[in-house]
C-alpha cells in the first residue's frame, strides 16, 4: 500500500446513470408503438422504408465521420433516431430512393455539416421531411389511406379532408384517427401508440411534459380561435389526426432544437401551437406542424438569449435584491 | 416541524453505508508521525511554535496564526517535533507542516479537559477561547469560527442557522454525533445562543435522519426560540445559501455574506467543538470521520485524532479489500480527490471515501446535447451550459457578465449532465481566476 497510484480529478465524484446513449434508446424505445402501430397500418411498405431509411441514415453517419477522420459515433443511437423519425414522417407509398436522399440531407447537411450531434439548429427528420415535400412533392405528400378497403374516407388525410371538403367527423372517424386507421405519413395516424410512447418518455424524465401539453392545449385553443370551415368545429378531432401528436412529443422536443431555458420552453410551445393553427386555418396546406417546428426551432437562440432564469440573490432585471 | 427545501438541485444515490455505525475511536498506533500542516483554514496561515527535537504534549498549541481571520493549530498527541517541511495537504494546497513523532505516552497540557461554566465567562473570553482553541468551520470551508461568531458590530445576527443537512452522498457524521452526543448538542445550541441571546436559533436536519430530529426535538422542548426544521433530502441543501433560503425564506443577495441579512449558518461539529473548548477545555484536536467506499473491509464512523495519515487510519480500522482507484477527502460532489495516502487528516476532512475504478472512475466528456439539465437543476439559477462554452473560448469579460461569479461551486450540473460534460470544473477554474481578480459584475 505504500506506492499506490491512485486517480485525482475534479469534482463532483460521481455523475449521474443517465448518458446520451441511454437517453437516446430511450427515445427509440418509446418510438416502438408507434412503429409498429404504421406496419400494422401500412404493412410491409412501411417496414421497408423504415428498414432503408435507418440504414441509409446510419451509412451517411458512418461515411462523413470516416471521411472527416472523426470518432465513428453510431453507437450513440443518434442516427438511429433521426432515420427512424424520418421514416415515421414519410407516407408508406414513396418510392425507396426518397428515405435515401432525405436522411442525405438530414445526417449530412442538418446535422454533421453544422457541427454533429447536440449542434443541428433545427430537427433533421422534421427539415428533411420538409425538403422532400417541397422537393419532390409529385411523389412524398401521396398519402394512402391506411385499410381503404373499409375506410369510408375518399380524401388523402383527415386534415385535408376538413380543409378541402368541409368533413365532418363522426364518432366512428373519432375512433379510426385515435388507433390510426387514417391515412398520414407511417408513424402519425396512432393517437393512442404516440402517447403510449410520450407517457413513457415523460415517466423516464427524458422530456417534460410541459412542451408537448401546452403545445396541444394551445393548439385546441387556437383552432378554436381560427375555425376552418363554417360547418362546424373539431378541435379533438384536429388535435388526434395529422402529425402534430408526433411532433408534439418527439419531434419539439429535441434538445438542441429546442430552448434549454424552463420559460424558454413555455413560449417556444405556445408559439408552435400558434403557428400550427395559422398554417392549418389559413395557408394552402392542410397539415402545419412540421413547417411551425422548424420555424420556432430558428427561434431558440433568441429565446435562450432573452428567458435567462433569475440569477439567486437577484431580481429578474439582474440587479442584487433588496 | 416544518418542513422546508429549496429550488432546484439534484437527488445524487445517498450511499449512506454507514449511518446505522456508531462512533468509534481510533488511536494513532505507536509508530506513526502525525503532520499538522500550517494552513487548514481561510485566511492568514499559521507560523510555527515549535522547532525541530521539541518535546510537545497533546493538546499544546504549536502554531499559531497573526492577525483576526486566522486561527491556532493544537498537537493531538504528546511526542517529539520531527520536521518541519512542506507537503501536499488533503486540499491539493502546498502547505508547510510540522511533523510529530507520537510517543503514546497521551501527557496532556495542565487543564486539558478541566470543566468550565460558559455562563460565568463573557462573550469577549468565550470568543478567545474559541480563536485559542483552533476551531474552524469543520463542514469543509475551514472559515475561522470566532470571526464568523464575532460579525460586524453593524451587522445584526437574527437567525441563528446551525447545519445538520448532510446532503452530501456517502457521509454520516453528523447523523451520529447528532444521534449519539445529543446532550452536548443541546448544550451547544444553549451556549450559541447565549452569544446572541437576541436570535431565533434554527437545526436544519434532512428528513432521512428522523431519528436524529426526533431525539433532539424530544430534548430540546425547554430551549425558547429554538427550532428543529426538516428538510427534504436533496442536494446541495447545507450548502450556506440554500439553507438560509430553505429556513428563513430569504435569498442571500448576490455579492452579499449571509450576515448581511441577519443570518449566521454553522455547522454542527463546529458548535460541538465549540462547546468542547469552552465547556471542556479541549482544543480542536480530533474530530469524526467517515470512512466508506467500496474498498474498505470495515466502513464506519470515527473519533480520529487531526494530523493521522489517511493510511495510517485506514490501516487501524482494517485496511483495504483492494486498492483503490480514487480517494476523496470530503464528500462526492465537493470533496477533493487525494493523490497518496500519506496526506493528513485536516481540521476539515469530513471523511475518506476509497472508491473501486467501479465506482470513482469519470465518464469520457462528450458533445452538449443541449438538454438544458444543467439549467433546471442549478440552485444558483445559472446557464452551466452557456458558462462552460464561455469558459472554453476562454472570454473572462463574457464569464463574469454572465454570471458566473454567481456560481456556488455544488457541481449539481455536471452530476446531472447526460454528456458528462466537466461542466463545474471549467466554470470554477475561471470563477476563481476572477474572483482573485475581484472581478464582478455590476449590481
Amino acid at each position: 500500500m505504500n506506492n499506490i497510484k491512485i486517480s485525482i480529478s475534479s469534482t463532483p465524484h460521481i455523475r449521474a446513470k443517465h448518458t446520451i446513449n441511454s437517453i437516446m434508446l430511450d427515445v427509440l424505445i418509446a418510438l416502438i408503438p408507434a412503429t409498429l402501430a404504421g406496419i400494422y397500418f401500412f404493412g410491409a411498405n412501411a417496414l421497408l422504408r423504415i428498414i432503408i431509411s435507418i440504414a441509409s441514415a446510419m451509412g451517411f453517419e458512418y461515411l462523413f465521420q470516416k471521411g472527416t477522420k472523426q470518432p465513428i459515433t453510431l453507437n450513440d443511437y443518434s442516427a438511429i433516431l433521426t432515420g427512424l423519425l424520418l421514416a415515421l414522417n414519410l407516407s408508406s407509398t414513396v418510392p425507396l430512393w426518397v428515405p435515401v436522399v432525405g436522411n442525405l440531407f438530414a445526417i449530412i447537411i442538418v446535422k454533421q455539416l453544422f457541427g454533429g450531434l447536440g449542434q443541428n439548429f433545427m430537427n433533421p427528420a422534421l427539415a428533411a421531411r420538409v425538403f422532400l415535400t417541397i422537393s419532390y412533392a409529385a411523389v412524398a405528400n401521396n398519402y394512402l389511406p391506411a385499410d381503404s378497403a373499409v375506410d369510408v374516407l375518399t380524401y388523402a388525410t383527415p386534415l385535408s379532408a376538413i380543409k378541402f371538403n368541409d368533413f365532418v367527423p363522426s364518432f366512428a372517424d373519432y375512433k379510426d384517427v385515435f388507433w390510426g386507421n387514417v391515412g398520414g405519413s407511417v408513424g402519425e395516424t396512432s393517437a393512442f401508440a404516440i402517447i403510449i410512447g410520450g407517457l413513457y418518455l415523460i415517466r423516464k424524465k427524458i422530456i417534460d411534459w410541459k412542451i408537448p401539453v401546452i403545445i396541444i392545449v394551445s393548439v385546441l385553443f387556437f383552432s378554436f380561435l381560427f375555425k376552418r370551415n363554417d360547418l362546424g368545429f373539431h378541435p379533438i378531432y384536429e388535435a388526434l389526426s395529422g402529425g402534430l401528436l408526433l411532433g408534439a412529443f418527439f419531434m419539439a422536443t429535441d434538445y438542441s432544437s429546442s430552448p434549454i431555458t424552463p420559460l424558454g420552453n413555455i413560449i417556444f410551445a405556445v408559439c408552435i401551437g400558434l403557428m400550427i393553427s395559422i398554417i392549418r386555418a389559413f395557408g394552402s396546406y392542410p397539415e402545419g406542424v412540421a413547417y411551425a417546428i422548424l420555424f420556432m426551432n430558428l427561434w431558440v437562440p433568441i429565446l435562450d438569449r432573452y428567458t435567462k432564469p433569475r440569477v439567486f440573490g437577484t431580481t429578474r432585471g439582474g440587479k442584487s435584491i433588496e | 416541524m416544518k418542513i422546508a427545501t429549496f429550488k432546484r438541485g439534484v437527488h445524487p444515490k445517498d450511499s449512506k453505508l454507514t449511518a446505522y455505525n456508531t462512533i468509534k475511536d481510533v488511536l494513532p498506533n505507536l509508530t506513526c508521525v502525525l503532520k499538522y500542516p500550517l494552513q487548514q483554514h481561510i485566511g492568514a496561515p499559521c507560523k510555527p511554535l515549535v522547532v525541530v527535537g521539541d518535546r510537545v504534549l497533546k493538546g499544546q498549541k504549536i502554531a499559531e496564526g497573526q492577525g483576526f481571520v486566522t486561527t491556532s493549530i493544537h498537537s493531538s498527541v504528546s511526542g517529539e517535533v520531527t520536521k518541519i517541511s512542506e507537503i501536499i495537504n488533503a486540499t491539493g494546497d502546498i502547505s508547510k507542516a510540522i511533523f510529530i513523532q507520537n510517543d503514546n505516552l497521551e501527557e496532556t497540557v495542565p487543564n486539558f479537559g478541566d470543566k468550565r461554566d460558559y455562563l460565568s465567562l463573557s462573550r469577549d473570553e468565550i470568543l478567545a477561547i474559541v480563536k485559542d482553541s483552533g476551531i474552524v468551520g469543520l463542514g469543509g470551508a475551514g472559515f475561522p469560527t470566532h470571526v464568523k461568531l464575532n460579525p460586524p458590530k453593524d451587522k445584526t445576527i437574527t437567525n441563528i442557522i446551525i447545519n445538520g443537512a448532510e446532503c452530501e452522498p456517502y457521509l454520516t457524521t453528523d447523523h451520529r454525533v447528532m444521534l449519539e452526543n445529543t446532550d452536548r448538542l443541546i448544550e451547544s445550541i444553549k451556549l450559541l445562543m447565549h452569544l446572541f441571546p437576541n436570535a431565533k436559533c434554527s437545526l436544519g436536519i434532512e428528513i432521512n435522519k428522523l431519528d436524529a430530529i426526533r431525539k433532539i426535538e424530544s430534548l430540546s422542548s425547554d430551549i425558547e426560540n429554538f427550532e428543529v426544521v426538516g428538510l427534504i433530502p436533496k442536494y446541495p441543501q447545507g450548502a450556506e445559501k440554500q439553507l438560509i433560503l430553505a429556513i428563513t425564506d430569504k435569498e442571500v443577495p448576490s455579492g452579499s455574506l449571509p450576515h448581511d441579512i441577519g443570518c449566521l449558518v454553522i455547522n454542527v461539529d463546529t458548535i460541538l467543538a465549540v462547546q468542547n473548548a469552552v465547556c471542556n477545555n479541549v482544543p480542536l484536536i480530533e474530530r469524526i470521520l467517515t470512512l466508506t467506499g467500496d474498498c474498505i473491509v470495515n466502513p464506519g464512523n470515527y473519533r480520529v485524532r487531526i494530523g493521522s495519515s489517511a493510511k495510517n487510519i485506514v490501516e487501524s480500522i482494517g485496511g483495504l479489500k483492494e486498492e483503490p482507484f480514487k480517494v476523496i477527502a470530503g464528500g462526492p460532489m465537493m470533496g477533493k480527490a487525494i493523490h497518496e495516502l500519506q496526506v493528513p487528516l485536516s481540521k476539515t476532512t469530513s471523511s475518506f471515501i476509497f472508491l473501486t475504478e467501479k465506482s470513482g472512475k469519470l465518464p469520457t466528456e462528450r458533445n452538449c446535447i443541449r438538454c438544458g439539465k444543467c439549467v433546471d437543476f442549478c440552485p444558483a439559477g445559472l446557464l452551466p451550459v452557456e458558462l462552460n462554452r464561455i469558459v472554453l473560448d476562454n472570454n473572462l469579460n463574457e464569464f463574469v457578465q454572465s454570471d458566473g461569479v454567481d456560481c456556488i461551486e455544488c457541481g449539481s450540473c455536471s452530476y446531472i449532465c447526460p454528456s458528462k460534460r466537466h461542466l463545474a470544473q471549467s466554470i470554477r477554474a475561471f470563477r476563481r481566476t476572477a474572483l482573485s481578480k475581484k472581478l464582478r459584475k455590476e449590481r
